[in-house]
């Protein structure tokens, strides 16, 4: 046994790295491993949740590299990702291969990222959430009254992903190129933090005065966040398209937005495990509220018609009890627990 | 033309309600800095509590009225203490988040009380229309306007001279200054949320009696951004103005997209589109202060 109780670094390199240690690196091929056989073990139901939570690391990461990373708060995220979404939808519709549409979507939801993106140069904190507030309700607008691009209220239907003539037609198979696509997003954002350009992010958000004055070009970079961040978006959009293969305008509501952001205050702001963390306790929260209201049916016969407005309740009073006791998120109680065990049963 | 009118007029009742939800927003904003998502639940719960007390209850209108206004001091007090003050001093987003959070809980627990069906209040007023100008308009639009009217008179005159009232404006302009001349910051903060979720509940009331209420009243919390940044985040008056102008705005454009374009429920967004031009040419809106940086 090495008798290391910290890390320690030799070379800016070391301090850089992705995988800081071996024992990481196995946790993480393990946890890869595991996510593999999944499917063989798992009915249709939680390969379904699996599936949701996918799309949900994909959304949340982007959001964390907007808000979390780069302090650019976001009311409009899940208008950005119906923006992905009905583009690749329209694209594959049209016959573009579904690779090629899942880009055409992030492509435009970055498009139209930007454009919103346009005000941060002058808007500050509050009054950026208000702009891409108003972003979120005007592109829904546009969502319900095009009708022609979105079949408007009537919805738009979509078929499996279909890459090289093979259709990824069940949850199963659906998996796995979302674990592909999840796992892609999470190494560019991982890699996009340790480069200088996400250095510059984070100057940003800790002091924009700063950051100018040290030579980083504030609006190229926001603009460059904003980008990046609604690039992402488009593409869990795509994916999130073919996955349910119906779209509606309902569905890139404001309440969207709130749940994305909801995902990385409770995973915890500017951290990448931590977006994937906070994607799964809020895409599990719902359904442990079905699981305990069917539960408790018996005993109160009302719960299940108050069902839609208990989850709203629930969600609710979760963010505000995570904002209240546990600010930084799940990511650095995780952190706390795994210092705890390091020095275990010796902590002082 | 006379269709405009009509228009107008409507958008000047739906602007005074705005204006006064607005100005809930404008207090705290000014007291306390934090951006209020909650302000159209505070309104939906107050119209349902007045609801409730009224129809459920059986009590007179004008003690259920009276009742619902100690409610949503009540209620003020309970959200600044238990949610707000916590927070004090955490980022923006932390704060737009727990007013987020709040919104939602109480949006949850008016639900799970009176269900989602709209409720109809009991006529308070006559319902045939007075004549003014040529135009007919019911009375409960009229004392809507005059409601309105008055309590903007008397939040002007609190604010102006009441002692309280200079210590919040004291408060809202220098916070440390403020508390080393013997203001009780925390006070401060408790009175302004009181005054919020107090309008806010008149503002349902009235709004009860003119379409009844249902649990998407909230999303009234939301037609007040555009009114606060057109008038300026930290202005009375630009609330009362802003309101108006977009209660105006909307349903003359609402009417305009619909002879014009053929749109349907443009109203939904045609505040929004205007607040992104103010954001673009001026920023701090009407009346309010600009934040001059300076390294």
């Amino acid at each position: 046994m090495r008798g290391k109780c910290g890390l320690f670094f030799e070379s800016y390199r070391g301090e850089a790295a992705v995988f800081q240690s071996g024992f990481q690196k196995t946790c993480l091929g393990l946890f890869v491993a595991v996510l593999l056989i999944a499917p063989w073990v798992l009915d249709s139901y939680f390969m379904s949740m699996l599936n949701l939570i996918m799309i949900a690391v994909i959304g949340a990461v982007s959001l964390n590299l907007l808000t979390g990373v780069c302090g650019q708060i976001s009311l409009g995220h899940g208008a950005f990702i119906g923006v992905g979404a009905y583009a690749a939808a329209q694209a594959t519709l049209h016959g573009v291969p579904f690779i090629a549409a899942l880009f055409l979507g992030g492509f435009s939801a970055a498009l139209v990222g930007m454009v919103f993106g346009v005000p941060s140069l002058r808007l500050k904190g509050i009054y950026l959430a208000i702009a891409t507030l108003a972003a979120q309700l005007i592109l829904e607008y546009v969502f319900l009254h095009w009708e022609s691009a979105t079949g408007g209220s009537r919805g738009l239907i979509v078929e499996a992903p279909k890459i090289l003539g093979f259709s990824f037609d069940t949850e199963r198979k659906i998996f796995y190129l979302l674990l592909a696509a999840a796992a892609c997003s999470l190494l560019m954002v991982t890699n996009v933090l340790r480069t200088r350009h996400g250095r510059a992010f984070i100057s940003i958000r800790d002091f924009y005065l700063s950051a100018e004055i040290a030579g980083v070009n504030l609006f190229g970079y926001k603009l460059a966040a904003f980008g990046l961040s609604s690039f992402l978006a488009g593409v869990a959009g795509g994916l999130w398209a073919h996955y349910t293969q119906f779209l509606s305008a309902e569905q890139f509501g404001i309440t969207l937005s709130i749940s994305y952001l909801a995902m990385i205050i409770i995973g915890g702001l500017g951290s990448v495990t931590g977006s994937v963390m906070g994607a799964v306790f809020i895409t599990l929260l719902p359904e442990v509220l079905n699981g305990l209201s069917g539960a408790l049916a018996g005993v109160l016969p009302d719960i299940t018609s108050q069902l839609v407005a208990l989850r709203e309740g629930v969600f609710g009073l979760t963010l505000m009890l995570f904002l209240i006791f546990e600010p930084e998120g799940l990511a650095n109680r995780w952190r706390l627990v795994k210092s705890y065990w390091k020095l275990y049963p010796f902590a002082h | 033309m006379e269709y405009y009118l009509q228009l107008f007029i409507n958008g000047l009742v739906v602007g005074g309600i705005y204006s006064l939800v607005a100005l809930g927003f404008v207090v705290i904003y000014k007291a306390t800095k934090v951006v209020n998502f909650a302000q159209g639940e505070l309104v939906m719960v107050g119209a349902y509590v007045c609801f409730g007390l009224t129809v459920q209850l059986h009590i007179p209108f004008v003690w259920a009225f009276l009742m619902t206004l100690g409610f949503s001091v009540v209620l003020g007090l309970a959200v600044e203490r238990l949610a707000l003050r916590p927070l004090i001093g955490e980022a923006h987003i932390c704060v737009i988040m727990v007013t987020i959070g709040l919104s939602s809980v109480l949006k949850s627990i008016v639900q799970v009380i009176w269900g989602t069906q709209i409720k109809v209040y009991p006529e308070v007023l006559p319902t045939t229309p007075v004549i003014i100008a040529g135009m007919p308009i019911a009375p409960v639009y009229i004392a809507a306007f005059v409601l309105s009217g008055l309590l903007f008179g008397v939040f002007t005159l609190f604010f102006k001279y009441s002692r309280m009232g200079i210590a919040m404006r004291a408060t809202a302009h220098d916070q440390q200054a403020a508390q080393s001349m013997g203001i009780g910051i925390r006070g401060i903060f408790a009175l302004s949320w009181c005054i919020a979720s107090v309008v806010s509940t008149v503002g349902g009331v009235i709004l009860g009696n003119i379409n009844g209420i249902n649990s998407h009243l909230g999303v009234l919390g939301l037609k007040v951004f555009p009114a606060v940044i057109l008038g300026g985040l930290d202005s009375l008056l630009g609330a009362a103005l802003g309101g108006l102008i977009i209660g105006v705005l909307e349903n003359v454009c609402d009417g305009l997209a619909k002879d014009l374009f053929d749109l349907g429920g443009f109203r939904e967004v045609a505040a929004f589109v205007v607040l992104v031009g103010i954001l673009m040419v001026k920023p701090y809106g009407l009346f309010g202060t600009e934040e001059i940086e300076r390294v």
